[in-house]
């Protein structure tokens, strides 16, 4: 088959589970009961894919953008796609540090690909210094991810982290000793089921860009449509998995258009026609409005993610809720699952449990907002 | 100067004929008459048209029409059709018309393309239980929306099922076809286009929320009433029958009501040119899509109708940015009522290619949601509509399929205005066989019955709304296709 038609027209599909856990109040917390969580839920998976998403994770970098990048290949083609990374990142950002990921070699993977991180501040140059940090930033990760060979940035956001690779999460944990090494605020996490295609360390969930990181279970059918419009905006989608295109969809949305979450989840899985035609006018005309312009960001199929983002957890289901999703609280955490024994296992003892609606988005914001996360870590324990 | 073609059908009349002339009265091509003096009826074969109207309204079922067993000798460059076309234009020295769309065997991409469906890791949805939408907005939509309370868009039209009426004028076809399309598009929720023949004045108030009137090179019937009495406004610069060629609706088929219609003198030949007389750049296509603009208020979408020809996707892209709202192409199987012969067969390509190629175009530029797609020009089934959308189109336009629906046959000859079945005629007689209570029926039918069917298959794929379809050509895969074909139309082949 032509490279170009394999390039645009393949996808990697699963159904999985999926987990997060968010302090309210910013109290960080290791990886520990997060992986514990997702082991209970093991046979959603089936040991071909992990991950994990972490906030306030680096604070001593805080200000930098923290790059996770992957080289692929054999050990040949993982230095010459590491050369080729390192020369574009060097020649755009200032390089405050850098160091292999750590990773514990007690744990067995399969193929495990060379994992290195970057903590980066853009260095903008020519016409390019009148963009945002942002949009600078993102413009370098799809460039290296669509044109560098073997050379994958899967995490680029500032004070968190992506974690991922083949095999059951809780593998995956361990051999980024995620219980011993970092503690964050917010942690989302993901076993997949690949079921159509091959599993590979870059197709493993989260997805991120900047600090936008999705974890999801089911398989968007409308894949083809959305990724034919988000690349009229530039997104290239070279890991080719649906988490890959809501992400890219969440950050045009939030960070381009400026879109309050309420309004994204009305894109992505927005009321069915029946129900914005019984609505009054002034909604039904701007619901109509939504689904006119956005109608290619519709995420059609099963679903159930979980958006993170800096101070921000969001819960979605799609539209007619074909996927689990259970939402539980207990003090100041906030617990988002596709199983509720999940939760049981690590909080025996909860405030409340629901299961949203489809459609229907749970948000979860630090106490103050999603910027209160600033005020907490200047004041709190590094 | 007798004719040296072999009759094209035979006709067999069994012994229930009971000589009650039924067939007489219905074939207008005088075929069938009758014999006083051997009391009987008798047909003249050279004179069918094979439009099976006599057939199908025989009382006793007694006439069978079927193709002529008689052939020249076998050649493989002189086939039939080759020969009989010479014969002809030695007997009448013109262009060979016809009517209908091409039928010659070119490659219909539509049947080498196949449909996915859903299995085990995303659950098809049954449309029997779960909502299924195909609600679709034709028109420009901006880039991003800003939030207000009044939050709007530019001016679309709104349709219940991704299927249009395509244009088919009053004059070409009768009123009561014309009649019937209009109702059927307001009771389903879609539009009829009234082709370049104006728009009766009784019909405007009832069905103005349905219309898309035409601006074609001929200028007939259009002012600014007109213009205003419709939900969209489209320029016909080309249709897929006959790319460069204007249009001609002969004196005999100028009727009083046709004339007013199309405000020319009754009997007059209406020739629309082939080039529009105030659009030779893609700049003046621009002015005179910013003057409809103008006299319609900035309230109506306006659509430009193209032939699908060589360079389309570069065309496409100038009448985009020249601020057409949606952009018609027109496959070159696109029926028409009269065509000549050579360039109906021989000119443009087919829409599913340019369908692709099109809005891959628009997409590589940006601009692709700055102007919707309305494919037409060969869709015969919802399948072909679902493979049409996945392929990049909002909408589609059907022309054949809804006279098909009325009782077409496709005889071809629509051009002589003799339609047996009442449809391409202005003939009075003939024009009252259609009823248009009972034609309209045929085409809301035929509407409920494919979006039901494009309900199915989109279920089958686990989508449950028509926008999660288009450009989704994950949705496809080709089969019997060469490589480039399958580059052309953005897909992986079947297997893969």
């Amino acid at each position: 088959m032509p490279v170009r038609r394999q390039k645009l027209y393949t996808k990697e599909i699963c159904a999985c589970s999926i987990f997060g856990a968010m302090s309210r109040a910013g109290e960080r917390f290791t990886g520990e009961r997060v992986i514990r969580a997702m082991a209970s839920m093991h046979h959603r998976g089936n040991g071909l894919g992990g991950g994990f998403a972490a906030y306030g994770i680096y604070p001593e970098f805080g200000e930098y953008y923290a790059f996770h990048l992957m080289f692929t290949g054999d050990a040949s083609a993982q230095r010459d796609a590491k050369r080729a990374a390192e020369d574009f990142l060097f020649r755009n950002f200032d390089v405050v540090h850098e160091e292999e990921i750590p990773h514990s070699d007690d744990v067995y993977v399969r193929d495990p690909p060379l994992l290195w991180r970057y903590f980066l501040a853009p260095s903008k140059r020519g016409e390019e210094v009148h963009l945002s940090d942002e949009e600078y930033v993102v413009r370098k990760v799809i460039h290296v991810n669509s044109a560098i060979d073997n050379a994958y940035i899967f995490s680029s956001g500032k004070n968190m982290g992506c974690f991922k690779g083949v095999g059951y999460p809780e593998e995956i944990g361990r051999y980024f000793m995620l219980d011993r090494l970092y503690r964050g605020y917010l942690w989302t996490a993901h076993g997949r089921f690949p079921t159509n295609s091959q599993a590979w360390w870059g197709g493993a969930h989260p997805f991120g860009l900047l600090d936008t990181t999705v974890v999801h279970n089911g398989e968007i059918s409308s894949y083809g449509t959305n990724r034919w419009y988000l690349e009229m905006f530039g997104y290239r989608c070279t890991l080719h998995t649906d988490t890959e295109v809501i992400a890219y969809a969440v950050d045009l949305l939030m960070r381009r258009h400026d879109l309050p979450v309420e309004i994204v989840a009305k894109i992505l899985a927005p009321p069915i026609w029946d129900t914005i035609d019984r609505m009054d006018v002034c909604e039904r005309r701007k619901l109509t409005a939504l689904r006119m312009v956005y109608a290619p960001l519709l995420m059609n199929g099963p679903f159930a993610v979980i958006i993170a983002q800096s101070g921000r957890m969001i819960g979605l289901t799609d539209r007619i809720r074909l996927r689990p999703l259970t939402v539980a609280t207990r003090g100041d955490m906030f617990y988002i699952s596709s199983e509720e024994a999940a939760v049981r296992l690590i909080s025996q003892s909860l405030d409340s449990v629901w299961s949203p609606k489809g459609g229907e988005p749970v948000v979860c914001e630090l106490e103050g907002g999603p910027e209160g996360r600033l005020e907490h870590e200047i004041a709190g324990p590094a | 100067m007798r004719s040296l073609v072999l009759p094209d059908f035979t006709i067999s009349r069994s012994e229930e004929c009971d000589g009650c002339r039924a067939c007489e009265h219905q074939c207008p091509f005088g075929v069938h008459t009758y014999d006083a003096s051997n009391d009987r009826m008798v047909s003249d074969s050279r004179k069918c048209a094979g439009c099976q109207r006599c057939a199908v309204f025989c009382p006793k079922g007694a006439i069978e029409i079927r193709p002529a067993p008689s052939f020249y000798r076998p050649n493989a460059s002189w086939s039939r059709e080759r020969i009989e076309d010479i014969k002809r234009q030695a007997e009448t020295g013109g262009v060979l018309l016809t009517g209908c769309g091409s039928d010659k065997p070119f490659r219909i991409y539509w049947d080498h393309m196949l449909l996915n469906a859903s299995q085990v890791t995303n659950p098809s949805i049954d449309p029997l239980r779960e909502p299924m939408e195909l609600r679709t907005f034709l028109g420009s939509k901006p880039e991003r929306i800003l939030l207000r309370d009044d939050a709007d868009t530019d001016p679309v039209l709104t349709l219940e099922t991704p299927i249009l009426f395509s244009a088919m004028s009053y004059g070409a076809i009768s009123y009561n076809a014309f009649q019937a399309l209009a109702i059927a598009a307001s009771r389903s929720g879609t539009f009829f286009n009234t082709g370049e023949g104006g728009m009766p004045a009784e019909m405007r108030p009832l069905f103005k929320k349905h219309a898309i009137v035409q601006v074609a090179s001929g200028r007939f019937g259009i002012d600014a009433e007109y213009l205003n009495c419709a939900a969209a406004v489209e320029i016909k610069i080309g249709q897929g029958a006959k790319p460069g060629i204007g249009g001609h609706l002969p004196g005999e088929k100028v009727s009083k009501h046709v004339a007013a219609t199309r405000m020319i003198p009754e009997g007059t030949d209406a020739i629309s040119p082939a080039p529009h007389h105030d659009i030779y750049s893609i700049e003046d296509l621009e002015m005179l899509i910013s003057a409809i603009k103008e006299v319609t208020n900035y309230e109506k979408p306006v659509i430009v109708k193209v032939a699908a020809v060589h360079n389309i996707s570069a065309i496409a892209s100038g009448i985009v940015r020249a601020g057409a709202d949606i952009l018609a192409i027109d496959g070159m199987r696109g029926g028409t009522g009269a065509a000549p012969k050579v360039i109906r067969d021989n000119v443009g390509i087919p829409i599913e290619l340019a369908i692709s190629a099109v809005d891959r175009r628009l997409r590589d530029e940006g601009i692709r949601e700055r102007c919707s797609i309305i494919a037409g020009g060969g869709i015969r089934s919802s399948a072909d509509v679902v493979k049409a959308i996945a392929l990049g189109a909002d909408a589609v336009y059907i022309g054949t399929a809804a006279l098909i629906a009325m009782g077409c046959t496709l005889c071809q000859r629509c051009y002589t205005g003799r339609c047996s079945w009442g449809i391409c005629t202005q003939d009075p007689g003939l024009m009252r066989r259609l009823n248009v209570e009972e034609a309209s029926q045929r085409l809301v039918n035929l509407l409920s019955a494919w979006s039901h069917e494009i309900k199915e298959m989109l279920g089958g794929m686990g989508i449950n709304a028509i926008e999660s379809l288009r450009g989704n050509r994950d949705q496809l895969r080709g089969i019997g296709l060469h490589e480039w074909e399958l580059d052309l139309l953005g897909i992986r082949g079947a297997g893969e």
